[in-house]
């Protein structure tokens, strides 16, 4: 039947003969094409200047051209991680392993790539030393795409090509090796087996060159007396995932400590759980001047200048072995002491004890007290070769620098005219040198000063080979062509050795001979890492360390301590010029754009120093000048609850210098006191006049005895206590009986159903988060999150998706606080204690929250969008629709955790705002997925929505279920201590369906009813 | 209208020997006389204000809104607390033409007519916020329910905004229809008065063909009660509507059940001040003392003074719930408020709308004209800050302390604000000059009852 049947295409077809239907049956184009008039046309075909032989050439010559550069110079395979799909394609992303080595951050990294540009940076979780990303590192792909970076190599200030650079630099070498005048090498620490290699090679060639390793921010005292110890140059590597006793004595070993990396091992033992019966975590103290990450999640912290930290040190030792130690310490201190002591006393071998003095001394006695200890968290057979500085051999260097009697020096990596008190004088010397290089991504302050500017490619454009620890090797791919005309340091050196061999040639032969041992190099270089298992049995040699722990023991400074220290968002600031790092809050202050000195309240009022809020909230703070030798500089003061009495802080990393955008020359260039590479210093500090004008993203620093917000508890009411003491889901009154608001009988919404697809859930375990902020990164290099400045941040206008809020206890604990709002009675005590509430306590306990969307399934904010441009997903997201909303902001107004951003300016494409949304090179770092938000639009959180879809249509696509743990948000990514975990809560085996049955489980301000998708782990703590 | 007769002892509505020709010729003169050098000061420096604004508006528009003093804890500020003081003195025109209509309360003839029109442009001025205080404004058509070619897209009813858009909109129209109909007679007189064509014929426009016939007075009164009628509950529901803003979120000092008598007798409160300071002002200008009298300036004192009190027992109530509740946010919530940062605040709202209009109890005061001035002045910036203290000190400060910051406004707030304040007077001031200022038409219904002259009369033939 069906195929009898006649489709009429219009009215015309009913009629018979119809010249119409004819013509079109018969002629193909409706339309007459007029091929024939064309060729026939003579006369026009004559008047073209275009012969066929002319024609036949272009198409010869553009074929030619397309397929010669189509295979310019010779292709070099990299290797993705995610062996499919293997060709770059549209909208999909590739990942490749490679390895970050700035010579202050290492590690083994992800890169994802999109259309063949890196777009951000990822943890490399299988890699088995450094697999985790700081927030520097997450930040570093921005780097890359920096308009400051140097285009091509220098010589005396004109631009020059590399064959005149190399013919130059090799002539000068040659004539200083045939006079005999010495060349220093003065390099960043590479930790590069084959660029050791090659600088040997080098060095052979040319017997005048010596090699220096010069770490901006040193170690050398660790070093020193780890070689002395276990006769190997490097420092002792930590595994504190096996500790359950930790007495830290001024190392901030959750931050920079050492070359940092060992939070993901620490947080592995702050989680209690219930598994086997009794909960148990890792016991923390901390001994510290300046408030760090480290004492913020410590147990027990106590506040110690620099000085009385030695003295402790002494103490410990003296206590730990059994020794008699002279010189007493103060009550308090003994308490604490004699309590850590115990502590590790306890923990046996899984008993540890670090120090971050900058003390040969204190270095020395620490490895005795982890060899006295037995301690297996100490490993001292495979140490970190990330810090190879030798402060003996660099000090000569420059010296002779400054004297101008060195022949010639290259510097790789480093700039050390900035980074060194000296710099001006190490300028001036390098002037009067025969030859300077330097290899720099930046036109700096050394490569200023260096005849020949040698342009180096962002390590994402670079070959490399890493040994970060002994036996542990990484592998860096290139994972984008060199943007700019730039060379690595190694290719140049073997230029200049002779060889006619690329880096990545050596690289590879050298793998072959050494590490490789039968495993396949695209293995490795698909990995990113390789461990061999050949690690050395470093035994340990005592020493006489009577007279080090008496030198110790009597220990003390005149005046006050100036301790010099890194900051989490700028490390030694070489990633200076990188928005998303200045605009970074950092942890403990939560201010940004700047550096400033931090000083204890006590100290502060005794100065006369001040911190006052503005009318609109915004920061202020006194100015001090300060005095360490002869120098002095003007710092902005931030009166820092915790700070030990008697020291003050200031960040390394940060002041104006040269290659960076104006608006990044902020603060003030504190390596101007870092005299002999010591972190501490003896200073002096008086008021100065005027006030600065801070950026703070927190305002208000104390949880004023809000319980509910950060709940937390102790170790003991855990194990012993009902979750309903610690833990009690809020209740309500109805009809006179109180119910818990989670119950449905006090719900007066419409529950629909969410057990059909995905429903997406995020837990935040408080006890794992060390406020590390590698998250808020990683956050804002997905979603695209503006960067406004820091005339905006102070306008509390920063448009951070996920903050993590830092709160300090106004009592000394947290506990007191609640305890002191509930005591409370009466309207005048309201006044007085509520005002009280609002300053920190002298040593307070911290606490970190982060805080991003709460997910809502009853969301505030989507009731009352009147365009209904907030709106509920069926996975549980609370969805923002940027296109349809008109920007009313009673969404953020209603929002109860304030987490909605709005756009008050036109944040891309304009010049007010210049950072890298405003240039075509900043915009490429941009994620296609997600959209660039306009002018007068709310953002917020999504839950990463992009990465979601994308997981389930992979799945989809291969026809498989989703497993657990492949749903991921751009924070659960990057949290490498476990503090976040995402997935899918109607996946009824997965992780975050047990976490959220955990008994610690919370949600935020559960009283309110939102039954937010997002949970908090109750924080307990170990005291 | 009732019969002529009107106990002795009620004061004249009407002073001074008016005849019927005299209320006509005094109602015309300010629109037939030519502008005096007072006006033409006062309406420059309105329009200087009003293009000031202006010029703020289209830098915020051009720009962004962070042009303005907001972040990202305080979302509203100045912009809603303009919209709502706007829309609460807006509410005495509509309460004294409809309502007091409905109660038979001649004494509003004398003053309908302007506060009607202070409503009207007051409307106006609120209307403009929530307009421009969007990040998107050239999208705001967006609120309006309209078939689109967005697919099903729709508004969110559930949201209170999108009930200000119905409720505003609605109790414009409805005001300006109330207005306009009782303007019809009072045109149609300056049109039969008026001399130069043009005018005459602008008027004829404007008076919609009004011929004066029993037919046309019939139906005039009809449409008035019936308008009325319509009007009345209008005065309760807009605001109401304005505080759903507040009071169906989860805020706390947003959050709170007593918002919609509270913002309604507020806004009473801060309207009929309004109209007093623009009466006082204009009776003296327009020679009109003969009209709104002292009687009537004091009636509208006592009204401040009941609402102000209304209020007042509202900021208590709310102290007082927020205590009682229990609530540790509620009650930090309201602390702060009244001790915090913003105190100051706090206690010039209660000083000004609590404390200032308890004054009035005194006749010597109530009656005292520059007093009753002042006291107006003094209670609309005291509404003012109510809203701010509602707003900001709520917004400040909520759940989670890390948020806590505070306002301040720049230029471009204030700016809108007084360009909003300018072009108020704009049109007032031009309204002053061209519109039948007093219901004259009304007026003459009750000069035989009410009016000194006939009162005298009536006292001289018993």
């Amino acid at each position: 039947m069906a195929a009898n049947k006649t489709y009429w295409k219009n009215a015309e077809q009913l009629m018979e003969n119809s010249s119409m239907v004819d013509q079109l049956e018969q002629k193909e184009f409706a339309e007459y094409i007029p091929v024939n008039e064309f060729l026939e046309d003579e006369q026009a075909l004559e008047e073209s200047s275009t012969s066929r032989r002319d024609f036949l050439k272009y198409v010869g010559f553009s074929t030619a051209a397309a397929s010669l550069a189509a295979c310019e110079g010779p292709v070099i395979k990299s290797v993705p991680y995610v062996v499919q799909p293997e060709q770059i394609r549209p909208g999909i992303a590739n990942y490749y392993a490679t390895a970050i080595a700035d010579g202050f951050d290492f590690g083994s990294i992800l890169i994802k790539t999109r259309e063949g540009r890196p777009i951000k940076v990822e943890n490399n979780p299988e890699a088995p030393v450094l697999g985790g990303a700081n927030a520097r590192v997450h930040a570093s792909v921005l780097s890359m795409y920096d308009t400051q970076r140097l285009q091509g190599p220098k010589g005396n200030g004109e631009d020059i090509s590399w064959e005149d650079l190399h013919l130059q630099v090799g002539a000068k070498l040659n004539a200083l090796a045939a006079t005999n005048k010495e060349v220093v090498l003065l390099t960043q620490t590479f930790a590069s087996p084959t660029t050791a290699k090659l600088i040997a090679d080098f060095t052979a060639k040319y017997p005048n060159v010596k090699h220096v390793s010069f770490d901006t921010v040193a170690y050398g005292d660790a070093v020193d007396a780890f070689e002395e110890a276990y006769g190997v140059r490097a420092l002792a590597d930590y595994d504190f995932s096996k500790a359950e006793a930790i007495v830290s004595v001024g190392a901030d070993f959750l931050g920079d400590w050492q070359g940092g990396g060992y939070d993901s091992g620490y947080s592995k033992t702050r989680v209690p759980s219930k598994d086997h019966g009794k909960a148990t975590m890792s016991k923390h103290f901390q001994f510290e001047a300046n408030m760090t990450l480290s004492g913020a999640a410590a147990d027990h912290r106590v506040p110690a200048t620099p000085s009385t930290q030695k003295n402790i040190l002494a103490h410990l030792y003296a206590a730990l072995t059994g020794t008699t130690v002279s010189g007493s310490l103060s009550q308090a201190h003994q308490a604490k002491v004699e309590a850590a002591v115990a502590a590790l006393k306890a923990a046996g071998e899984k008993a540890v004890v670090v120090s971050g003095i900058q003390d040969k001394d204190a270095q020395a006695l620490v490895l005795a007290i982890n060899n006295a200890l037995g301690s297996i968290v100490m490993d001292a057979n495979s140490p970190r070769l990330t810090r190879q500085e030798n402060g003996s051999e660099v000090k000569p260097v420059i010296e002779s620098v400054i004297a101008g009697t060195l022949g010639g020096l290259i510097t790789v990596g480093i700039n050390p005219v900035y980074s060194l008190p000296e710099g001006e004088a190490f300028a001036e010397g390098m002037k009067k040198l025969d030859l300077s290089v330097a290899f720099s991504m930046k036109e700096d302050e050394t490569a200023a000063a260096a005849q020949y500017i040698a342009a180096m490619p962002h390590y994402l454009e670079s070959w490399g080979d890493y040994e970060f620890k002994a036996g542990h090797f990484a592998l860096a791919q290139p994972t984008i062509r060199p943007l700019f005309d730039t060379l690595q340091f190694q290719d140049a050196l073997l230029k200049w050795t002779g060889s006619e061999a690329s880096y990545y040639d050596s690289i590879k032969s050298n793998w072959d001979e050494t590490i490789l041992a039968g495993t396949s190099w695209n293995t490795v270089l698909h990995d990113g890492y390789i461990s061999t298992n050949n690690a050395s049995n470093n035994q340990y040699k005592a020493g006489d360390l009577s007279s080090a722990v008496a030198r110790l023991a009597s220990a003390q400074t005149e005046g006050l301590e100036l301790v010099l220290y890194t900051k989490t968002g700028m490390g030694d600031g070489q990633q200076a010029n990188n928005p998303w790092l200045q605009e970074f809050p950092d942890p403990i202050t939560r201010v940004t754009w700047d550096n400033y000195l931090t000083v204890a309240a006590a100290d502060a009022a005794a100065l006369g120093l001040k911190n006052v809020n503005v009318a609109n909230g915004a920061l202020n703070g006194s100015y001090a000048k300060v005095t360490v030798g002869d120098k002095s500089l003007t710092l902005p003061v931030i009166i820092q609850p915790g700070q030990a009495k008697g020291s003050v802080g200031l960040a390394l990393g940060y002041g104006e210098r040269k290659g960076l955008q104006d608006e990044m020359n902020v603060g003030v260039n504190a390596f101007t006191f870092y005299n002999n590479a010591k972190n501490v210093q003896s200073a002096t500090v008086s008021l100065a006049d005027g006030f600065h004008e801070f950026a703070c993203t927190q305002l208000h620093n104390t949880l004023m005895g809000r319980g509910d917000i950060v709940k937390e508890t102790t170790l003991e009411v855990f194990n012993t206590k009902d979750k309903a003491y610690w833990n009690a889901i809020p209740v309500v009154s109805k009809n006179h009986m109180e119910k818990e608001v989670t119950s449905p009988e006090v719900d007066m919404w419409q529950a629909f159903d969410r057990s059909i697809g995905h429903h997406f859930n995020l837990s935040i375990d408080l006890n794992a988060c060390t406020g590390c902020g590698a998250c808020v990164i990683a956050c804002h290099a997905e979603n695209n999150v503006p960067v406004v400045g820091k005339q905006e941040v102070r306008k509390s206008r920063d448009m951070h998706w996920l903050r993590i809020d830092r709160y300090y206890s106004s009592d000394d604990t947290f506990e007191g606080d609640v305890a002191t709002k509930e005591n409370i009675s009466g309207i005048g005590d309201s006044l007085t204690t509520f005002g009280q509430m609002e300053q920190a306590a002298e040593n307070p306990q911290v606490t970190f929250q982060p805080v991003m969307c709460q997910h809502c399934n009853h969301a505030p904010c989507e009731t009352v969008c009147p365009v209904a441009a907030s709106s509920h997903g069926r996975q549980g997201q609370n969805h923002m629709a940027y296109n349809r909303c008109v920007g009313t902001r009673y969404c953020a107004n209603n929002c109860p955790y304030k987490v909605r951003r709005f756009n008050w300016f036109l944040y891309n494409k304009n010049d007010e705002f210049d950072y890298h949304m405003n240039n075509d090179l900043g915009r490429m770092v941009l994620n296609p997925d997600v959209v660039v938000r306009s002018r007068g639009v709310m953002e917020k959180c999504s839950m990463c929505i992009q990465k979601t879809q994308k997981t389930i249509l992979d799945a989809k696509l291969d026809g498989r279920e989703i497993k657990d743990g492949e749903f991921q948000t751009a924070c659960s990514a990057a949290c490498s201590n476990g503090a976040m975990t995402f997935g899918d809560i109607n996946d009824k085996e997965s992780k975050i369906s047990e976490l959220k049955e955990n008994e610690r489980m919370y949600h935020l301000l559960e009283h309110v009813g939102t039954k937010p998708n997002v949970m908090y782990q109750t924080k307990v703590r170990n005291v | 209208m009732a019969s002529h007769y009107e106990a002795p002892i009620r004061k004249p509505l009407v002073t001074g020997d008016k005849s019927y020709h005299d209320v006509t010729v005094d109602v015309a003169a300010p629109v037939e006389g030519v502008a005096n050098r007072q006006w033409w000061i006062v309406f420059g420096i309105a329009l200087t204000a009003f293009l000031w604004g202006i010029g703020c508006i289209i830098y915020t528009i051009s720009t962004g809104i962070g042009t303005w003093g907001l972040n990202k804890t305080v979302g509203w500020a100045w912009d809603i607390t303009n919209f709502v003081w706007w829309v609460g003195i807006g509410h005495a025109g509509t309460l004294i033409s409809a309502v007091l209509l409905l109660f038979r309360q001649k004494w509003r003839m004398a003053i309908n007519r302007s506060a009607e029109a202070m409503t009207i442009f007051s409307v106006i001025q609120a209307g403009l916020f929530p307009i421009i205080h969007m990040g998107r404004p050239w999208l705001a058509y967006w609120v309006l329910p309209i078939p689109n070619g967005f697919g099903s897209l729709w508004v969110n009813f559930n949201s209170p905004l999108l009930w200000d858009v119905f409720a505003i909109s609605t109790y414009l129209s409805v005001s300006l229809v109330f207005w306009w109909t009782g303007l019809l007679p009072d045109f149609a007189m300056l049109r039969d008065r008026a001399v130069r064509p043009f005018q005459k014929k602008i008027y004829a426009l404007l008076s919609f063909g009004w011929s004066g016939r029993a037919k046309d007075w019939q139906r005039f009164e009809e449409v008035s009660l019936v308008l009325a009628g319509l009007a009345t509950p209008l005065v309760l529901s807009v605001h109401t509507i304005v505080s759903f803003d507040f009071a169906t979120s989860v805020i706390p000092g947003w959050h709170t059940t007593i918002f919609p008598p509270y913002f309604v007798a507020g806004a009473i409160f801060s309207g009929f001040a309004m109209v007093n300071t623009l009466l006082i002002i204009m009776r003296k200008v327009s020679h009109l003392e003969d009209y709104i009298t002292v009687q009537h300036i004091e009636l509208m004192n006592i009204v401040i003074m009941i609402t102000g009190s209304i209020v007042g027992v509202a900021y208590i109530t709310e102290l007082f719930i927020a205590w009682y509740s229990g609530v540790e946010y509620e009650q930090y919530a309201f602390l702060n408020r009244a001790t915090g940062p913003y105190w100051w605040a706090y206690w010039a709202m209660m000083s000004c709308n609590v404390f200032s209009p308890q004054f009035m109890w005194f006749k010597k005061l109530r009656t005292s004209i520059m007093f009753s001035f002042i006291i107006s002045i003094v209670v609309n910036i005291g509404m003012w800050f109510e809203r701010f203290v509602i707003i900001v000190t709520s917004l400040h400060r909520d759940y989670l302390p890390s948020s806590w910051t505070m306002f301040s406004p720049t230029f471009v707030d204030i700016g809108i604000f007084i360009g909003t304040i300018g072009f108020f007077f704009v049109l007032f001031l031009l309204y002053a000059r061209t519109f039948p200022v007093i219901a004259q038409a009304e007026v003459k219904t009750i000069l035989k009852s009410s009016g000194e002259k006939y009162k005298k009369l009536r006292d001289g033939n018993e």
